[in-house]
């Protein structure tokens, strides 16, 4: 099998999100389509309580050399996928530098201290432009309002991946992840998935 | 060749290493990093015949995967760091008497404690019981070594260890899988020799001075084997101005630092993967190349002391060397390591330069952190019900009025430590240590203590560990409640089935143990109750602090909120009514948002009244009993 070029490589892509949004399961996936094509990916977690509303972050390494370390180093991401704002903002302050891209979920989910009122959450507008000043180029795209009308917020990954995939950075086809998802789920929910890979990729090309 | 090729967790590629050894019975405790491996194993229990468990405790699975061993199959025992700890006792018994069939017990490290309490290292355990001890250094090799390590154990007639961390156990990387053998022989128990006799006799680690020396033969012999181990590499050029010694996922850190550092042509790295004993003349050969060496390793200066030791023997031969690590500081003493930690390591003894972006990004990076790190305090998930519980445990011990306090004990509960259980556990340590603190807590009446004492454990905690606790309270009268939040499964790592569930591991059906009647026998007064019953829990943990002459037990039963029965089931629509909700006007002090503290309750700021957010609200309903003002309404759904 011929294996895929990559812009940079070993080429450092973070998901990050909170606990619960399902990011270790779209860095799975996505690690799935790319090894199909040959790379190697490594996948680091970060962070043991993903399920209890603390900051998740995964790490991907994707190269055509081997296997490199579970973590990037800071300042070395090529592309931040964010499930949620903040943690994008998290993100880029540690790994980011001025090459760097985003692709970022717009719905926040508000830390305990704001809930609380003990902390505030920044503004929508203040944070986009945050965003935008450590981003070489970056799209706020409505991914678990879109989810949500496709039935369940858990479509928001998809959403981002096909979001990823039109920005040809990494070689995330459709048909690749048409493969990877009847492999993972069988053929029923094929569709819907599809269907939210779809909504992503178009909101990115638009 | 890339076809065959996949990417697999460590802990997938460590099970796959055990399949293709022909691995035949596997035993563990659940305990995060180290859980996926007997998983996994259960997992192909069917399809390769083994016999995979999750025993009660660490001790237990080791003693049940040695059987297996000595009646000639070959087994695989994984655990955490802590259950070392645990199996220890087991363990210093059976590195004396020796194994039979090829057994390995995989023991995986949180270096940082990513979700510890703790940050425990267990190598310690084979130098301290004279074990050899193995460390993959990436993906390929947790498959390799893993297989490897039967051959090692058969070849010596002794248990190896082998040791991951969580960032091998839980990151994923590229593996080339083998073939699995066919199932193949028959377990056989062969006890008619003599004492002495390894292959054929009784198993005992006795006669002591005797079996004693045996076993530091067969450590010698391992040592021989790992002289040429294809494990151990050595990377670099001939004489380097910097010997790299490393093992584990730190291998990979080193190998990044030297490419950002452009350094490979300077700096040698020898990649040990047999990390003890460490095999002398490999180890000479390669301090033999240069005058300064750099160890990086995690958690304690296990490999850094053991080859200053090695380096000590050898001074005749290899002259003095100077060494850094972290005995010196070069690598600091505790936390993981990461890749940024070694290139400060590196930059800094060869004085190189290293700048990750440019200056001018740090500089509004570090403008923009404080709006960008507020933390995300972990919380219990939304529906969990150990927030209910620990609602009405605060509430009773306020209306108790006498300063008690809960003595925790390890479970996704621990978190109760924090502001999500509102900071309710006053003490934290081991599986079981809650129990058996509060045991002792219960007798200092008799020195004027009058707080009165609570613990809580987890159903899979009390059949762990918190059973004999328990019986010591019984049998020395001492005054305490358990509070067993039994959430019906192993929640913390991953609903790995315990004494308490239906089915066993390989998902056969199995006699449930029950809680309750395991406490009434113990003589222990039961009262059961359902935690979202706010006001029946809060009477009922008010009649236990109020009567305390016996050791008695609240279960307070209720599924997790994430358990796989459980999972897309909303029972309850909830919503606030806008125009009772007073918001900053009521007295409530915004009791739901600011105290209560469920993920799925929001503050709006424009209306300044709570708001529930359903992509996160799991439908409990309990929000609903807490509102004085009765603004949360909820109706059950269809
Ligand atoms: S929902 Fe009830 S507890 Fe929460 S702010 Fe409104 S009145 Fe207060
Ligand atoms: S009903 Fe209330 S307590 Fe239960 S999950 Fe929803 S917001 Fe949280």
């Amino acid at each position: 099998m011929a294996e895929a070029k990559l812009r940079q490589d070993p080429y450092n892509l973070i998901i990050t999100g909170v606990g619960g949004q399902g990011n270790v399961l779209a860095s799975r996936m996505l690690g799935n389509v790319l090894t199909s094509q040959g790379l190697w990916v490594t996948i680091g977690e970060t962070f043991g309580a993903s399920q209890r509303g603390g900051s998740v972050m995964s790490h991907l390494r994707v190269s055509a050399q081997g296997s490199w370390s579970p973590q990037i180093p800071a300042g070395r991401a090529h592309m931040v996928l964010a499930l949620e704002p903040l943690e994008a903002l998290r993100v880029l302050v540690t790994y980011g530098n001025p090459e760097t891209k985003a692709i970022v979920n717009n719905r926040p989910i508000l830390p305990m201290a704001a809930i609380a009122g003990k902390s505030q959450y920044p503004e929508g507008q203040q944070l986009r432009d945050m965003l935008a000043q450590l981003t070489a180029q970056s799209w706020s795209i409505p991914a678990t309002d879109r989810a949500m009308e496709l039935g369940a917020s858990i479509y928001a990954n998809i959403i981002m991946i096909g979001a990823l995939s039109a920005t040809g950075d990494l070689p995330v086809s459709r048909q690749g992840f048409q493969d990877e998802l009847e492999r993972a789920l069988g053929p029923a929910k094929v569709a819907t998935n599809l269907e939210a890979f779809d909504l992503g990729l178009a909101m990115v090309r638009g | 060749m890339a076809e065959q090729r996949r990417t697999m967790m460590g802990n997938q590629a460590i099970t796959q290493g055990a399949l293709e050894a022909g691995v035949r019975v596997a035993a563990g405790y659940p305990g995060t990093p180290s859980s996926e491996i007997i998983q996994n194993l259960a997992d192909a229990a069917a399809e390769h015949d083994l016999y995979v468990e999750w025993s009660i405790n660490e001790k237990v699975s080791l003693e049940v995967a040695a059987a297996a061993s000595l009646a000639g199959l070959r087994s695989l025992c994984a655990m955490k760091q802590n259950g070392v700890n645990v199996a220890s006792d087991f363990l210093l018994h059976l590195a004396g008497s020796g194994v039979r069939a090829g057994m390995v017990l995989v023991h995986c490290d949180d270096p940082g404690a990513l979700s510890s309490v703790n940050e425990g290292e267990s190598r310690h355990f084979a130098r301290m019981l004279e074990l050899p001890q193995l460390e993959p250094g990436d993906f390929q090799e947790a498959k390799d070594m893993t297989k490897w390590a039967f051959e090692l154990s058969e070849a010596i007639g002794n248990l190896v260890m082998l040791r991951s961390v969580t960032r091998l156990s839980h990151a994923s990387g590229g593996v080339v899988p083998g073939t699995i053998p066919a199932p193949q022989g028959r377990a056989r128990f062969d006890h008619h020799g003599t004492l002495l006799d390894q292959g054929h006799g009784p198993v005992s680690s006795s006669p002591v001075g005797l079996k004693h020396r045996r076993q530091q033969e067969k450590l010698k012999k391992a040592v021989e084997l790992f002289e040429t181990s294809p494990f151990n590499t050595y990377a670099g050029p001939e004489a380097p101005e910097l010997l790299v010694i490393t093992s584990s996922i730190c291998n990979l850190y080193v190998k990044e630092a030297l490419a950002l550092l452009g350094l490979a042509e300077r700096v040698g790295v020898l990649k040990l993967g047999t990390t003890w004993p460490l095999p002398p003349k490999l180890l000479q050969r390669n301090l033999e190349r240069c005058e300064r060496v750099l160890i990086v390793e995690e958690v304690i200066p296990f490999l850094e002391e053991n080859v200053k030791i090695a380096a000590a023997e050898m001074a005749g031969e290899i002259g003095a060397k100077r060494f850094h690590g972290k005995r010196d500081g070069t690598i600091p003493a505790s936390g993981e390591l990461n890749p940024d930690i070694v290139i400060k390591a590196l930059a800094g003894l060869l004085e190189v330069p290293y700048q990750a972006r440019p200056a001018a990004y740090d500089r509004l990076a570090g403008e923009l952190a404080p709006q960008a790190t507020q933390e995300r305090e972990l919380a219990f998930c939304p529906g969990c019900p150990h927030r209910a519980s620990f609602w009405s445990l605060k509430e009773a011990l306020a209306l108790d009025a006498r300063d008690g306090f809960i003595c925790g004990d390890i479970g996704c509960y621990s978190l109760a430590m924090r502001p999500t259980g509102y900071g309710m556990l006053k003490t934290l340590h081991a599986m079981g240590s809650g129990a058996g603190m509060a045991s002792g807590f219960g007798q200092l009446g008799r020195f004027g203590m009058d707080q009165p004492v609570m613990a809580v454990s987890g159903d899979s905690t009390f059949y762990h560990a918190v059973i004999p606790a328990l019986i010591n309270a019984v049998h020395q009268k001492s005054p305490m409640s358990l509070v067993v939040l039994d959430n019906s499964g192993t929640a913390m790592t991953g609903f790995q089935p315990h004494p308490g569930t239906q089915a066993n591991a390989m998902g056969q059906p199995v006699p449930p143990v029950d809680i309750e009647a395991v406490c009434r026998s113990l003589g222990a007064e039961v009262t059961v109750c359902d935690p979202f019953d706010l006001e029946a829990t809060r009477r009922a943990a008010v009649e236990l602090l109020a009567d305390q002459s016996t050791a008695k037990v609240l279960i307070l039963r209720q599924l997790c909120a994430l358990s796989p029965q459980r999972k897309g089931y909303k029972p309850y629509d909830v919503w606030v009514d806008q125009d009772k909700c007073l918001g900053d006007q009521c007295g409530c002090n915004r009791l739901c948002t600011r105290v209560f503290g469920c993920p799925g309750l929001a503050w709006e700021k424009e209306s300044g009244k709570a708001r529930i957010d359903e992509v996160i609200c799991a439908g409990c309903g309990v929000c609903a009993s807490i509102c004085p003002q009765g603004a949360i309404l909820k109706s059950e759904r269809a």
